[in-house]
């Protein structure tokens, strides 16, 4: 029988030579990852067992990247609940601050992610991975709870949609716009319970960042993973990241899937979420004349180097509106110094923005960034719900590095066409 | 096991940050979280709702984060079935993992209003709206999501599995 991607991912996992949509298994995992939000219910419910070590401590990680550094007292005892934690089961990639990044920047920054891996994270973004062609998706707290006592978890086998990409972008139009276009094309519940695989002589022209991106996203397209076949680029980031050698899957040539879309790159245009959900998108042409009051460039979604180099061309030498707070915060502490070696954050603070170290803080109206009752953010992150970055009257507008730092100049949603270069 | 009370009816896409905004996510203490449910979607929710009662919503319900705390929330401010045309799957799972009951029944969600008495019967799908007297079959969990759910969730159900 032929499978998809991540049908073949998972049958290894699981020790058989095929799955079916719909068949449940138990997986062996290759990582199992928590943050300062969802950890302390694990670690509850991990004491549970009454066991004192985790199944491996080299496969899971532990990532305080939420309300950190600790934004109130209740946040830093969830912090050291994971800190004694760590300490106590000797967990060897636990980040403190300093080290630690978003989580899915991180993960495959360190290493730990592999091509053909089989990963779950107490993170809904975890799909991430899907960038480097492991199968990766986010569960919940008793979930990581059980993985980290018994190395496995159960799974519903996936049907897929397919997403077949041919052309090249055009200039200012990124990941981003990719899977913004997606989501706004099939919703918020589009991929319901199944993957998204990328195909397509598209893919090549795709940076590894476009696809950390997409892949990122493919959640609030109600996904279970995103997944991209691994190439010369994936394979490239892996020789430079991770130790392990890549265990490359493909689809079938007959693989199933529910649906084929046919995306040509090269038609899109750089798009915006409207609120409240992901899947209200209109391109940059349709937007109409929206005032804001912040601008938040990074996250997991968008705060690696590539994201921040973007918004730095379009920044460099000018001033942010004065009305308009800018937020940048790269993803990790490595994108931070290579933001600095290659005076992007001197672009960044000469134009007015400020620099925060990393942090998921803004992105979920954590701290660092809260919008006030009435008031508009255009932000590279990933969801726009109600409240989602403050008040409940406050509106999140999702668009990429390069909208966004456009929009910081004038105080509008802006192309960032119509931006001159210095 | 059964469920019956009174139906919150609510619309698509529910999210997780309304159900529990992020702002109260630094304590995973279940009553703080439970005194929040609903907060940025339902003002009152938390006021009228009984030991007992439902929510009952269209497409999508659990959307966005992984947070286990919207479940959990759910079921300690004494819910006891969820019912939705369709559910996100993070939150269909972790549902299922801390022993919060949902069942998919798109039929049952058109023919519940808010306020009607609506009763569940977990081994065979049944839903009825007492109210109205109207009755809906949905698939029933299979055998071994049962025993998680009577076991009060997975951990339970997996230390259960070890003891024997």
């Amino acid at each position: 029988m032929s499978m998809t991607m991540s049908q073949k991912i998972l049958a290894a996992h699981a020790q058989v030579d095929e799955v079916r949509p719909g068949q449940l298994i138990m997986a062996d995992l290759d990582l199992v990852l928590g943050n300062d939000i969802t950890s302390p219910v694990a670690i509850k419910e991990f004491a549970k067992f009454g066991i004192d070590s985790v199944f491996d401590k080299s496969k899971v990680a532990l990532v305080p990247d939420h309300f950190t550094p600790n934004k109130d007292i209740k946040a830093a005892h969830q912090c050291k609940m994971l800190r004694e934690f760590a300490t106590d089961m000797e967990i060897e990639n636990y980040f403190e601050i300093g080290q630690m990044g978003i989580e899915h920047a991180l993960l495959p920054e360190q290493g730990l992610v592999d091509a053909g891996d089989l990963i779950i994270g107490a993170d809904s973004h975890t799909c991430t991975y899907g960038a480097l062609g492991a199968f990766s998706t986010g569960v919940g707290s008793t979930d990581m709870a059980a993985a980290m006592a018994t190395g496995k978890a159960w799974f519903k086998v996936p049907s897929a949609l397919r997403f077949n990409l041919t052309g090249k972008f055009s200039p200012w139009v990124s990941g981003k716009d990719l899977i913004l276009h997606i989501i706004g094309m099939i919703g918020v519940d589009g991929a319901l319970y199944k993957s998204m695989e990328f195909t397509g002589v598209g893919v090549a022209s795709l940076t590894i960042d476009d696809r950390f991106t997409v892949c990122n996203m493919a959640i609030e397209a109600g996904a279970k993973n995103g997944i991209f076949p691994v190439d010369e680029v994936a394979l490239a980031y892996l020789a430079d990241h991770c130790k392990r050698k890549p265990v490359v899957f493909q689809a079938d040539a007959d693989a199933e899937y529910d649906h084929t879309y046919e995306i040509d790159l090269s038609k899109l245009r750089p798009t915006v979420s409207f609120p409240h959900l992901p899947d209200n998108t209109r391109t940059i042409d349709e937007v109409g004349e929206v005032k804001i009051d912040q601008v938040v460039i990074g996250s997991c979604t968008n705060g690696r180097i590539s994201d921040l180099r973007v918004a730095a061309k379009i920044l460099d030498g000018k001033k942010v509106d004065p009305r308009v707070r800018t937020i940048v915060f790269p993803a990790t502490q490595e994108i931070y110094l290579q933001a600095m070696d290659e005076g992007l954050l001197r672009i960044f603070v000469k134009a007015g923005a400020v620099v925060s170290t990393p942090t998921c803080g803004p992105c979920l109206g954590g701290h660092m960034g809260i919008l006030a009752e009435g008031e508009r953010a255009v932000a590279t992150t990933n969801r726009n719900f109600v409240g989602r970055m403050g008040h409940v009257e406050s509106e999140v507008y999702l668009a990429s590095p390069a909208v966004a730092a456009a929009s910081a100049l004038t105080g509008y949603i802006s192309n960032p066409e119509t931006i001159e270069e210095n | 096991m059964n469920a019956k009370g009174k139906a919150f009816r609510y619309g698509d896409n529910v999210d997780t940050d309304v159900i529990i905004p992020a702002r109260y996510l630094n304590t995973s203490d279940a009553k703080e979280l439970a005194s929040h449910c609903m907060e940025d979607i339902d003002g009152t929710f938390v006021k009228n709702v009984q030991q007992g009662d439902l929510i009952v919503a269209e497409r999508n319900f659990g959307c966005g984060s992984s947070r286990e705390h919207a479940p959990l929330a759910i079921k300690t401010a004494g819910v006891s079935c969820v019912i939705a045309a369709s559910f996100a799957r993070i939150f269909y799972r972790n549902s299922i993992n801390i022993g919060l009951p949902i069942l998919e029944c798109p039929e049952a969600v058109q023919g519940i209003d808010s306020g009607d008495i609506v009763s569940v019967e977990f081994s065979t799908g049944t839903i009825t709206n007492e109210t109205t007297g109207k009755s809906w079959a949905a698939e029933p969990f299979p055998p071994f999501i049962q025993e998680m759910i009577a076991a009060d969730g997975l951990i339970n159900y997996l230390r259960k599995g070890v003891k024997a």
